[in-house]
């Protein structure tokens, strides 16, 4: 009987054949910590365990994204202490500026086809875009991994995502990671894996818009087939390949063809609708960022709406790209420059506003739209703010006027 | 980690689906490593009236009147009955920890998020799934009087509802035996760390 990706992976890890079910107990490749949570991890590992050295540090990987640079003292010396860590420990560090822990772990090849990439960070699920097992802990499960260098996990039961059909203009990937919201709703795959079928085509940007936000699902990983762009970049390991007799839980059937740009209402991320239902709706942020929507890919999406037009005076058109590498890649071929003209204000790359600590933190009855993943009550600030999700051309062309806009309008 | 056998206490209905983690705990509070003061924030924008930033703030704020967690009727509440899929969004462990600072020490519901589940667990929190005839049954009793006690008994790993009759709750043997003994489960294993290495080595390939 064939083996889905998860199970292939789990499998390869384990080092015998593993059912869904199973609990397993694997060596993963990579374990990353960011600055929100690596303190807490740390103090875990030494102060509750006792344990003063990790078993591993070639396989740890720490990053300084979520508030970065520093808003705090607090925050600052919080940094600190990672630095300190991570040169007493010998661990990799990619600080302040350097981007989203998942884009980077990408850019980097340490997320690589085939590897277990676990983090602190419930979006890694994102390292499913190259076809990696990529799943996100607490702080005491990571401080595990560190101290002894293994965990255990259960092996997912896998839901196939067959995507058919073409995004039509103005459409992409975002509107599908919506639509699956919409259609499998915030719980729809707790604890399984979900496998993105009929996407061969797909550039490794939009796999990641995909991939960030299968934990909005509920699931454990994300994985497309690491076909394409992604085989190109990066050699796929021989026994990792679409076994055509694996058995999948249930399937879902999206076609892209017809598909309406979607929006998500406040403040519930399945809450989503076709952008003609709220389109008018008035808003005074918005956001281009996180790890969902911050790549060259969406800047330029973005660009290519703003090229000569301006930032409606209402609003405030923030853009944090998420990683160094994409924020030059933007700047080489003129799309900085061109938001930049439009008015939109540039911040250093990283995790930005997302989660509202830094960089734009949203006031009461502030109304923002996002190109994030999550808009849940209060997520970006003051308890009284909303939250709209869309695309990076959605919010392109909702900058202009002010109000929720069908990017094929303008 | 604190140690779980059984407990009896007053049931907390607070029915809400896809409680997420910036509500249990909003992310401002990441950057505090003192678990025990967390309890003061837990639920925080749900709870004070208007923007509470710091812990120290919430000595001071104006308590919602209409949540549950400011009803005097519920004080001393140890189990927290929620709807579905509680704990979705964030990774962050405050989550447990503020519930477990204010005194939580078992949640019950429907469906739990995997990582919030993961999390509650390794803090002596423990996370009771029941299926939707139970819960309903229970959110009647909670509703009905502040007076009515629940039993968990994580030894036979069921509740015990006044009645008499009793309803079992699934849960990962080794993170029962963990909370049973109070051991944390890091801490068990690297009890056996001497001999696990030694028998890596002697079966390595």
């Amino acid at each position: 009987m064939g083996r889905t990706l998860s199970e292939q992976i789990l499998s390869h890890a384990a080092g015998r054949e593993v059912q869904p079910g199973e609990l397993v107990i694997v060596r993963p490749d990579v374990v990353m910590g960011h600055d929100s949570l690596t303190p807490s991890i740390i103090q875990i590992m030494k102060e509750e365990l006792g344990k003063e050295r990790v078993a591993d540090p070639d396989q740890i990987v720490l990053t300084v994204d979520h508030v970065a640079p520093p808003s705090t003292v607090g925050v600052a010396n919080n940094q600190n202490t990672s630095r300190r860590f991570a040169r007493e420990q010998g661990i990799r560090m990619f600080d302040v500026g350097r981007g989203i822990c998942h884009q980077v772990l990408i850019e980097e090849q340490i997320a690589r086809p085939g590897r277990i990439v676990l983090g602190s960070d419930s979006h890694s699920t994102s390292y499913g875009a190259v076809g990696a097992f990529g799943s996100g802990m607490g702080s005491t499960d990571i401080a595990l991994i560190w101290a002894t260098g293994r965990t255990w996990l259960r092996v997912p039961e896998t839901i196939k995502v067959q995507v058919s059909g073409a995004f039509g203009p103005g459409v992409g990937p975002k509107d599908l990671a919506l639509k699956l919201e919409r259609d499998m709703t915030i719980a729809g795959a707790t604890y399984a894996a979900v496998e993105y079928h009929g996407l061969d085509w797909l550039p490794l940007s939009g796999r990641q818009t995909l991939s960030s936000m299968a934990v909005e699902l509920g699931a454990k990983v994300g994985i497309v087939p690491p076909s394409g762009e992604v085989a190109d970049r990066c050699p796929v390991p021989d026994w990792l390949r679409v076994e055509p007799d694996a058995t999948y839980a249930r399937t879902v059937e999206v076609d892209l063809d017809g598909l309406e740009p979607q929006v998500a209402f406040p403040h519930a991320v399945d809450n989503v609708v076709d952008i003609s239902e709220i389109a008018g709706a008035e808003v005074n942020v918005i956001f281009l960022g996180t790890c969902t929507n911050a790549r060259y890919e969406d800047m330029r999406a973005a660009a290519d709406i703003l090229n000569g037009k301006q930032v409606n005076e209402d609003v405030r058109f923030i853009v944090t790209p998420v990683s160094s590498r994409e924020m030059q890649r933007a700047a080489a071929d003129g799309t900085l420059a061109t938001l930049l003209a439009a008015g939109a204000v540039l911040t250093t790359p990283g995790c930005g506003m997302c989660m509202g600590r830094h960089l734009g933190t949203l006031g009461d009855d502030d109304v923002c739209l996002s190109t994030g993943n999550r808009n849940f009550k209060g997520r970006m600030g003051a308890p009284t703010s909303s939250i709209y999700l869309a695309s990076p051309s959605v919010a392109a062309a909702t900058a202009i006027t002010g109000r929720i806009t069908d990017p094929r309008d303008i | 980690m604190a140690q779980f056998t059984k407990l009896t206490s007053k049931i907390m209905p607070l029915l809400v689906d896809n409680i997420d983690t910036d509500q249990i705990i909003p992310a401002r509070f990441l950057k505090v490593t003192d678990k025990e003061g967390l309890g003061k924030v837990l639920f925080c924008d749900w709870r004070y009236e208007g923007t509470v930033s710091t812990i120290d703030a919430a000595e001071q704020a104006t308590p919602k009147a209409d949540f549950i967690l400011n009803n005097p009727r519920y004080e001393g509440a140890q189990i927290l009955l929620v709807g579905d899929n509680f704990g979705c969004g964030s990774s962050r462990e405050h989550a447990p920890w503020a519930l477990t600072a204010h005194g939580f020490r078992a949640v019950i519901s429907t469906s739990f998020a995997d990582i919030f589940y993961n999390n509650a667990l390794k803090n002596g929190l423990l996370p009771v799934v029941v299926d939707a005839e139970t819960h309903a049954d229970l959110l009647d009793m909670a509703e009905e009087t502040t007076e009515a006690f629940l039993t968990i008994d994580l030894e036979s790993q069921s509740v015990e509802l006044p009645g008499g009759q009793a309803v079992s709750f699934p849960i990962d043997a080794f993170a029962r035996s963990c909370l049973l003994r109070g051991v944390d489960q890091l801490g068990y294993l690297l009890s056996f760390d001497e001999q696990i290495t030694a028998y890596e080595e002697a079966t390595r390939v």
